[in-house]
């Protein structure tokens, strides 16, 4: 089953109390940023301190660095200084072009054969964040097999569109929808942009459900305080997961007889009926509903 | 090597520590003043991190003042790195 990530938490790379305790939240995935949290005459000190946290502490999740665009005087550096501690993940921001990833996808290999670390063990992700990029969203979502999310950032997105956030989303539904394509198509994960009032709870739930039922694997989130809310929607109910325990139990024992058609209570099961079962369980399984390996 | 600039790292926030490296005068070796809330039971541990490291970067004639607010280690040697490499540029 896929590595789960519902939610992908910013953590500004500049300041070492909040790196300590990042690991503390439960979040799939933390996301060391020194790219907007980080101001330009501390990049130097935030790289040094992302690389050293990643280094010397144990986080009990996946552990992602948001780099400076490679375009600007920063990606570079920061790939340098970062690469050798071993991120699991690097995140791209404001991704425009197939070549960038292309590109960074080049330094990681050089850096894995550098540092000893096995070849393609560096995985990365590229926020669309102009309306060019999401013209490029497919071209850039397979532009690696190093690729395992695409997401959405919505206040560049949106500056960029000339328009702002609203509380019904309309103004994101497009980009979107092209992203979740796009990361569909190219067989990835599609990440939603971060709700930044953190004290709008009902916003952040309302948001996070629609982007839920849109197919979206997770999104972005500033605060731990969203971890929890964002974890409820993402999680499958008593009867979801049963109905899909028996589901997989089906196909495994029509597997076993190598039997072609399989039916629980009368409806046929079929490849995208077992595949969504599976999405279930790996929810379950992550949130400790049920024991892994099954 | 001594340095003529001077590079300072860090901020006086909880679980940070600032680092400011300056010339020494004359050769004095690395002479380090630590100000930490926890000296009595790790003084001598950040003092041994703080002086190797900067002596690993090659410098045998500083000046250090470390501001610690209860950093840890991978903190504490990240801000140090971070002022070598600033005081070397300040030098250049």
């Amino acid at each position: 089953m896929e590595k789960l990530r519902r939610a992908m938490m910013f953590v500004p790379g500049n300041n070492p109390g909040m790196l300590q305790n990042a690991g503390i939240y439960k979040a799939d995935t933390v996301i060391f940023d020194v790219e907007d949290s980080v101001l330009v005459s501390e990049k130097d000190a935030a790289r040094q301190l992302v690389h050293n946290a990643i280094k010397y502490i144990t986080y009990p999740c996946e552990v992602a660095v948001r780099i400076n665009h490679i375009t600007t005087p920063y990606g570079r550096d920061d790939l340098a200084a970062i690469l050798p501690a071993k991120p699991d993940l690097i995140r791209l921001p404001k991704a425009e072009t197939a070549e960038e990833i292309r590109e960074i996808d080049n330094i990681i290999s050089e850096a894995e054969v550098r540092n000893g670390f096995p070849q393609g063990s560096i995985k990365m992700m590229a926020a669309i964040e102009t309306a060019k990029g999401l013209m490029k969203a497919y071209d850039i979502a397979s532009a690696s097999p190093r690729m395992v999310a695409l997401a959405i950032g919505a206040e560049d997105f949106l500056a960029d569109l000339k328009t702002t956030r609203s509380p019904h989303g309309n103004e994101l539904f497009a980009a979107r929808s092209q992203i979740l394509l796009a990361a569909r198509a190219a067989e990835i994960q599609a990440i939603d942009t971060v709700f930044s009032n953190v004290n709008d709870e009902e916003g952040f739930i309302a948001e996070t459900t629609r982007i839920k039922e849109l197919g979206f694997d997770g999104k972005s989130v500033i605060n731990p305080r969203q971890i929890k809310l964002l974890y409820k929607i993402f999680t499958p109910t008593e009867k979801e997961i049963d109905l899909a325990e028996r589901v997989l139990a089906a196909y495994e024992e029509a597997k076993a007889k190598n039997s072609g058609v399989i039916a629980l209570n009368g409806k046929m099961i079929d490849v995208p009926v077992v595949t969504r079962a599976e999405r279930v369980i790996s929810y379950a399984i992550a949130l400790g509903l049920r024991k892994g390996g099954q | 090597m001594a340095i003529v600039g001077i590079g300072q790292a860090g901020t006086l926030e909880s679980s940070d520590i600032m680092v400011t490296i300056s010339p020494s005068e004359g050769a004095m070796g690395i002479v380090l003043e630590l100000q930490s809330p926890v000296v009595k039971q790790y003084g001598r541990h950040i003092e041994e991190l703080i002086v190797n490291l900067v002596r690993e970067q090659g410098l045998t004639d500083v000046k250090i003042f470390a501001n610690d607010r209860g950093a840890l280690d991978c903190t504490i040697k990240a801000r140090v790195l971070t002022a070598v490499a600033r005081s070397k540029e300040h030098h250049a």
